[in-house]
């Protein structure tokens, strides 16, 4: 129903030759796949295995030392973030990165900082409301007073306030008590519905291998294995190495 | 009593100039962590662009006629050398600051401090280091009531910074860039993913903060008579403990600050003796330092990890 649009000329993201250094240090080793229009891709791995630098490279938060970096069929390897965020494209950051001294509201219509005509801005958030639950009723509280989970689906909205193409979401998971984990992913396969492209970074591979369409296996920089999810949750190498499982 | 309510006026009057000045501290420390020791420089070219403004528009000809300078003309002054000012800090940030901003912390603290030792000088070659008479942009008037004199001076630097403040206020909160500035200074990774175009924005900072020194300038001229190349040094140093003593970054804390710094001076100068009116300043600073050293309207961040 919602799977990758086969009819779309160019993927929505291609990434060729990624490296990313830093100081020297190789974090990410070259680097190569694409999401098409409408897919979830996920991105697995161990902690340090270079997940988040893939992302920060992929929204120009980090530089590509090499390889480029290609949105919705142009190049965008060189561009600020800025730009990147006005193709299309925008990341919610591990650890949210929300506005703390701001109302979950003023957190929210700056995500539509791009998008900020008055009368649509309205019907956004009332769309973006609808899709991420908890945020109505605290629109007029602080982002930092919030709890961690609250946080998360404050970032995932903001972001979406911007009516961005392609979502990356970077450990929407982390430090998040289990039932808040399947709400969170609960949201995601629901904004994924609305025909939102989206790369997501997990290190808990069974809930990513349960949502994405495809996904990558990160290894030191390295993706090392590549298929479905429905395919790679069977891979007996992924179940000894990140499902726990015995061979 | 009619003493003390003499020195409130001339304290309220002095610090909102420096709560001016302070803004502009506080709201390029708040987004890039850095002391513009250049600001009080901007401050000083503030007050001379107004001179030279005023002249231009022929300030000594109304006055060699008897007539004081419209205030119409006189607004033009301050607009224009606000402008001009706002400028010269865009470019400050564009040669000095932006080139180094991913270095480490020192350097670009180190080409501050440059570039106001290069004002200064340029202002000495420029202007001559003798001090100037400030031309009468608004001719004094007195009012007495109960053996406090109010000078019509006075009351404009107060209305004309209250103004300013209240201005920058709303700009800050209801503007779209104003949000993006306080975006910025909370998290900058997080405004750029927002679309919001930091460079841009840091560029509007220095701008803004620019102006508002400059109309510091030319209140600072108005109420002292006389300006100098080397006004921007002391002044640019209490507008800086001010924003110290407010919470550095916190855009209210630097009016509180400066108005407390302008009661302070003028108490000390008007109760104990003027000699100390500049040390008061700096005792202030060390004992926030010591008691208090984010502010008195600021927080502790933590640092998150």
């Amino acid at each position: 129903m919602n799977g990758p649009d086969a009819s779309a000329s160019e993927p929505d993201l291609e990434v060729a030759g990624l490296h990313v250094l830093y100081g020297g240090i190789a974090a990410v080793k070259g680097v190569s796949f694409s999401v098409a229009r409408g897919e979830i891709v996920a991105l697995i791995g161990a902690n340090g295995a270079g997940k988040t630098s893939v992302l920060k490279a992929l929204v120009g938060l980090v530089p590509a030392a090499r390889g480029s970096v290609r949105l919705f069929g142009r190049d965008a390897t060189g561009i600020p973030t800025h730009r990147r965020t006005a193709l299309g494209a925008t990341l919610v950051p591990e650890g949210r990165a929300i506005f703390a001294g701001m109302t979950v509201r003023e957190n929210l219509e700056l995500g539509a900082f791009l998008k900020r005509d008055p009368v649509t801005l309205g019907q956004r958030l009332e769309r973006v409301l609808a899709l991420v639950p908890r945020l109505g009723e605290r629109l007029a509280q602080a982002g930092g007073t919030l709890s961690g989970g609250e946080q998360q689906m404050l970032a995932i909205g903001r972001a979406l306030m911007g009516e961005p193409r392609l979502l990356l979401l970077d450990e929407p998971s982390l430090g998040l008590a289990p039932k808040l984990v399947a709400q969170i992913f609960g949201s995601i396969v629901e904004i994924a519905k609305t025909g939102l492209t989206i790369l997501l970074v997990e290190q808990n591979t069974r809930l990513a291998l349960e949502t994405a369409h495809r996904a990558h296996v990160l290894v030191t920089g390295e993706i090392v294995l590549s298929g479905r999810c429905s395919e790679l949750r069977d891979d007996p190498r992924i179940k000894a190495a990140y499902l726990g499982e015995a061979l | 009593m009619s003493e003390f309510f003499q020195q409130i006026i001339n304290g309220l009057s002095l610090g909102s100039i420096y709560a001016l000045i302070a803004l502009g501290y506080t709201m390029v420390y708040g987004i890039l962590k850095l002391i513009n020791f250049a600001h009080g420089e901007v401050f000083m070219m503030g007050a001379y662009s107004g001179y030279y403004l005023a002249s231009w528009l022929g300030v000594e000809r109304y006055q060699a006629a008897g007539r004081g300078f419209p205030l119409g003309l006189a607004l033009v002054v301050l607009v224009l050398a606000m402008a001009a000012s706002a400028l010269l800090g865009v470019l400050i940030e564009a040669l000095a600051y932006r080139p180094v901003r991913s270095a480490p912390r020192l350097t670009p603290l180190i080409t501050a401090i440059g570039v106001s030792l290069f004002l200064q000088n340029a202002a000495m070659l420029l202007f001559t280091p003798n001090p100037r008479a400030y031309p009468p942009i608004l001719r004094e008037l007195r009012f007495a009531a109960g053996g406090v004199i109010v000078t019509n001076i006075k009351l404009a630097i107060f209305v004309v910074a209250l103004a300013l403040m209240v201005g920058l206020h709303l700009f800050v909160q209801r503007t779209w860039t104003g949000r993006a500035m306080r975006a910025l200074s909370m998290n900058i990774d997080a405004a750029r993913l927002m679309g919001i175009d930091v460079n841009a924005t840091i560029r509007a900072t220095f701008a803004i903060g620019s102006a508002l020194a400059a109309a510091g300038g030319i209140l600072f001229g108005l109420d002292q008579i006389t300006i100098n190349p080397l006004m921007g040094v002391l002044t640019g140093l209490k507008a800086f403990v001010a924003a110290v003593l407010g919470g550095i970054g916190n855009i209210p804390g630097a009016v509180v600050g400066g108005l407390l710094i302008g009661l302070a001076e003028q108490l000390t100068a008007g109760y104990l003796s003027p000699d100390y009116r500049d040390a008061i300043t700096f005792l202030i600073l060390v004992v926030i330092l010591v008691l208090k050293p984010e502010g008195l309207l600021g927080v502790v961040r933590q640092e998150k990890v």
